[in-house]
């Protein structure tokens, strides 16, 4: 299990994330919707300590990490038992699909080159990419570069896939074939945080909602306790906003 | 009358190529002992601890200040005073010497600014997967930087090559300094400056082609 506590950042004097607590069960798929600028992207960065938390502690994969004094070696830890998968894909430019999902096993796991390879072909090929594995990102469209994407976070074998937005950035066409690996890999279990606006995906795939407004964690729940009867206000405003009038109400 | 003495030009021409592997010896070296040290100024650079930071700019600030000919007697003749042991430098030392300091000082910049350029989500993803900073310097930001430095760099390697002929104020035979002993022992000077500048144009054209070859490599992996 993992375990947030007090989640503090702020960006200057203003505050980001205002003391968030957060447990997420292994093999739980958590989806986190609400305005933009509300902190969303912010919270899966400091889980993965691409941003400095200002405040707070997390229990991640039997390592504990209080913000107030983080060591090197805590965001190496933290960054090994997580892994992210980028709004923009991220892909390493100068390397292929076979090298990009590769890295970490060889850099990281210390695996030998060959088997990291073999490794790395497996997981292209179960997100569909079986005749792209020499292929470089600049040769990929959005979607298939997003596939390589979270090919790249699978190979950590993490106890947590952090997933920012992972479809915002892509042309229409493409979204639905980066959701369908992402649904793949919720039906095997794997922890999976994602912030998105995919309000479908999150109905049929979420076994918790997180709605976030200000910083704060405002209200959670099963999909169909907070897609249908939200408590607050706030919900309710932004739910009306994305899925129209009819459908926060009714239902 | 004849404008241009033509057969001496073609005697000239083969004692002169005798000379091109003093000059292109002396560039290579200073190229590649300026790239280390360029590498190693840039990512002080970028990283900026504080100490070495400064030393860092004081050094590219004063070898881009000066005159590369200021530096090359610094070298030769003010040294030797200061240390001892240096009473036997010589030319070709010296020039190599020259131009590593006063090229890397400029190369150093270059590669700053591709390392800079470099797009921060590459850094991040390299983070994510746990990476550290030496090894995602190495493994994913330098090769990225060197191929938008390269054409930059190759643009000082040349500079470079031309910039030995200065070694002739040090008493080195290099292509310019046998020219110059040449010319006024024939009073041929107009052919004799004449060869030698063709032989510059020609080097300095191959290695253009050879710099469009490189760049055609590096940007393979970057093609749609």
């Amino acid at each position: 299990m993992i375990t947030v506590r007090g989640l503090t950042k702020f960006f200057g004097d203003t505050p980001v994330l205002n003391g968030i607590d957060l447990d997420i069960e292994q093999g739980e798929i958590i989806v986190v919707i609400g305005p933009s600028g509300t902190g969303k992207s912010t919270l899966l960065r400091c889980i993965n300590m691409l941003e400095s938390p200002d405040q707070g502690h997390i229990t991640l994969g039997g390592h504990h990490v209080d913000f107030d004094r983080v060591s090197n070696d805590d965001r190496l830890a933290l960054r090994r038992k997580t892994a992210f998968v980028f709004q923009n894909y991220a892909l390493f430019a100068n390397k292929n699909a076979l090298e990009n999902v590769a890295e970490r096993l060889i850099v990281v796991d210390g695996w030998p080159k060959a088997k990291a390879h073999a490794r790395a072909g497996e997981l292209l090929d179960r997100v569909g990419l079986n005749d792209k594995h020499t292929a470089y990102p600049a040769a990929l469209s959005g979607g298939q570069q997003q596939r390589v994407g979270i090919a790249r976070a699978m190979a950590a074998n993490s106890d947590l896939i952090l997933f920012d937005e992972p479809t915002s950035a892509l042309d229409p066409e493409w979204v639905d074939e980066v959701l369908s690996v992402m649904k793949q890999l919720a039906r095997e279990r794997q922890t999976m945080l994602v912030v998105t606006h995919e309000m479908q995906f999150a109905r049929d795939v979420a076994d918790r909602v997180i709605f976030m407004s200000g910083g704060n964690i405002v209200e959670q729940g099963p999909p169909e306790a907070l897609f249908s009867a939200p408590k607050d206000p706030r919900t309710r405003s932004f739910l009306r906003k994305v899925l129209g009038p009819q459908a926060a109400s009714s239902e | 009358m004849q404008i241009l003495d033509f057969g001496y030009m073609a005697e000239l021409f083969p004692y002169l190529l005798g000379k091109l592997p003093i000059t292109l010896g002396m560039a290579s070296a200073g190229m590649l002992c300026a790239l280390v040290l360029a590498s190693g100024l840039a990512i002080v650079r970028v990283v900026q601890p504080p100490l070495v930071n400064g030393a860092a700019k004081l050094f590219i600030s004063f070898f881009r200040g000066t005159p590369l000919l200021v530096q090359l007697f610094l070298f030769y003749y003010g040294l030797p005073q200061l240390i001892e042991s240096l009473v036997k430098i010589d030319g070709v030392t010296a020039t190599i010497l020259g131009l590593t300091l006063h090229f890397s000082a400029y190369m150093a910049e270059s590669i700053r600014a591709a390392i800079v350029g470099i797009d921060r989500s590459q850094t991040e993803a390299a983070l994510s997967i746990g990476m550290t900073q030496s090894q995602l310097m190495r493994r994913i930001v330098l090769p990225q930087a060197t191929r938008i430095a390269v054409p930059t760099l190759m643009n000082y390697f040349i500079d470079m090559i031309k910039s030995t002929s200065l070694a002739f104020t040090l008493g080195v035979t290099e292509l310019m300094g046998a020219t110059q002993k040449e010319a006024s022992s024939s009073f041929l000077y107009f052919e004799a400056f004449l060869t030698v500048a063709v032989i510059y144009w020609v080097v300095v054209e191959l290695l253009s082609r050879l710099q469009k070859l490189m760049e055609r490599k590096l940007n393979k992996a970057y093609q749609r």
